[in-house]
């Protein structure tokens, strides 16, 4: 039987992690709906924050749970793509803007 | 386009396969549920529509259709069937007749039957049309004209404001022959504010997912409509995915369907219990049949056999009295915000 370290299943025992420290657990869950509570940005607007987070830490239990949510609150599928485009332009830029430390190290030590 | 169930002879066009697969499954009953909130046996408020279902066949084949219907069902009710529905409408006082199919168009009886409910006085007739039934045929051309004669109110269906979601479930180049009907019925006024004639959209979602907030997806439909065709409806319905007929085929095809009816029964919203449109609607299957509501009757579930099971023996006050009858498709009306065809019921 194949075996993999992500078991889809699993994501339906995320609230499990409450078992081991249930004081912490129980203020990270009150917490999480608290951000995701409409407030300043729309509930549609932190989904999308959170599928283009997911695909930053690549998270493939946060991928599903939120590719699911953004459609069920109407993004369209070229909206869901834009996020994630945001997302790894960041991820990208953040590589290639430390280029300038590479640029300045070398013009410092070459002639 | 796509084959009914039916004219593919699939194992699921069978009722009680459909009912069997369902009540099979791993989750709590629909009626356990119902007992721990005390709401069992669950009983109607008062009947307010009565929906008629007055045919299954349609110029569409949606992928996610809950009738099946297609241009290959020939189950159309007959205009004595029709009389039958007056009578009871003239004789009960219900306010809200509500025509549904199929394209309920497509029936030949159908512009005699409102006209009749017209000339009766009927509260509010609503025609569920699927918008390019106008379009097939110049026959049907002038239908915004028609219901605009007899204050139609007219709900029709448009899954999403893009054509891609919107082909890929309801058939290629739908979405732009909807625009086209929409601006059609625009032009006699429909959708236009004080006119008097209502034009409100049912959205339902494009795959096994539940539908969002309603108020914020109108908004959605309202901007991007005006926006990019100059449409204006009224309201925006939210409906959810029924887990029978062809969307049970794609929950099972795309192995969805333990995954749906487990967010379904998760998503399990007492406060939607109120409104269960059940409670408040008679459903007529086109040999005039009774149900509670057009889902029951697509499984082949009558209203329960100690009230009138037939039109012909309509009893209003043993009706409301009834038992309804449910099943574990019944918690897609429970999901979240509620489901209805009158839209989300929890709100």
């Amino acid at each position: 039987m194949e075996q993999t370290y992500y078991n889809p299943a699993d994501l339906k025992k995320f609230g499990n992690i409450s078992e081991w420290e249930e004081n912490l657990g129980k203020k990270f869950f009150d917490w999480y709906g608290d951000v995701f509570k409409e407030g300043a940005l729309t509930a549609r607007e932190k989904s999308l924050i959170a599928l283009a987070v997911a695909h930053t830490v690549q998270c493939p239990y946060c991928i599903d749970a939120y590719t699911q949510d953004t459609l069920e609150k109407g993004v369209t599928e070229q909206g869901m793509m834009e996020a994630v485009h945001v997302a790894a332009a960041i991820r990208s830029g953040s590589s290639l803007v430390h280029s300038v430390q590479m640029m300045n190290k070398a013009k410092k030590l070459s002639m | 386009m796509i084959k009914s169930l039916h004219a593919r002879q699939h194992a699921l066009a069978q009722q009680e396969r459909q009912v069997a697969l369902l009540e099979a499954g791993q989750q709590p009953s629909f009626k356990e549920k119902l007992e721990t909130i005390g709401f069992w046996p669950l009983k109607p408020s008062t009947i307010e529509i009565f929906q008629v279902n007055v045919g299954y066949m349609c110029n569409q084949v949606c992928k996610h259709c809950h009738v099946d219907a297609g241009p290959d069902r020939k189950e159309i009710m007959t205009r004595e069937t029709m009389q039958l529905c007056l009578d009871v409408l003239k004789q009960s006082k219900i306010k809200t007749l509500d025509i549904t199919g199929g394209a309920p168009e497509l029936n030949p009886n159908f512009r005699w039957f409102v006209e009749e409910a017209s000339k009766i006085g009927v509260g509010e007739i609503i025609v569920r049309s699927n918008l390019t039934i106008i379009l097939s045929n110049p026959k049907y051309h002038d239908l915004p004209d028609f219901f605009k004669q007899h204050k139609v109110r007219v709900v029709s269906s448009l899954p999403f404001y893009d054509a891609s979601k919107t082909d890929r479930q309801r058939g290629d180049g739908v979405f732009e022959k909807s625009i086209k009907a929409l601006k059609m019925l625009n032009a006699v006024g429909y959708g236009e504010v004080d006119s008097g004639l209502i034009l409100d959209l049912v959205y339902n979602p494009t795959g096994a997912f539940l539908p969002g907030d309603q108020m914020q997806l109108e908004r959605d439909f309202k901007m991007s409509l005006k926006k990019n065709h100059d449409i204006d409806f009224n309201n925006l319905f939210t409906i959810t995915n029924i887990p029978i007929s062809r969307f049970l085929d794609f929950l099972i095809a795309t192995e969805n369907y333990e995954e749906y009816m487990e967010k379904l029964v998760n998503a399990f919203n007492p406060v939607a219990i109120e409104g269960l449109m059940c409670r408040n609607t008679i459903s007529v299957d086109w040999q005039g049949f009774l149900y509670d509501c057009d889902f029951n009757q697509m499984l082949g579930l009558k209203v329960n056999k100690n009230a009138p099971q037939h039109i012909s023996n309509f009893d209003l006050d043993q009706l409301t009295n009834r038992e309804i009858v449910i099943g574990q498709h019944c918690y897609a009306c429970t999901a979240g915000a509620g489901s209805s065809c009158q839209g989300a019921t929890a709100n």
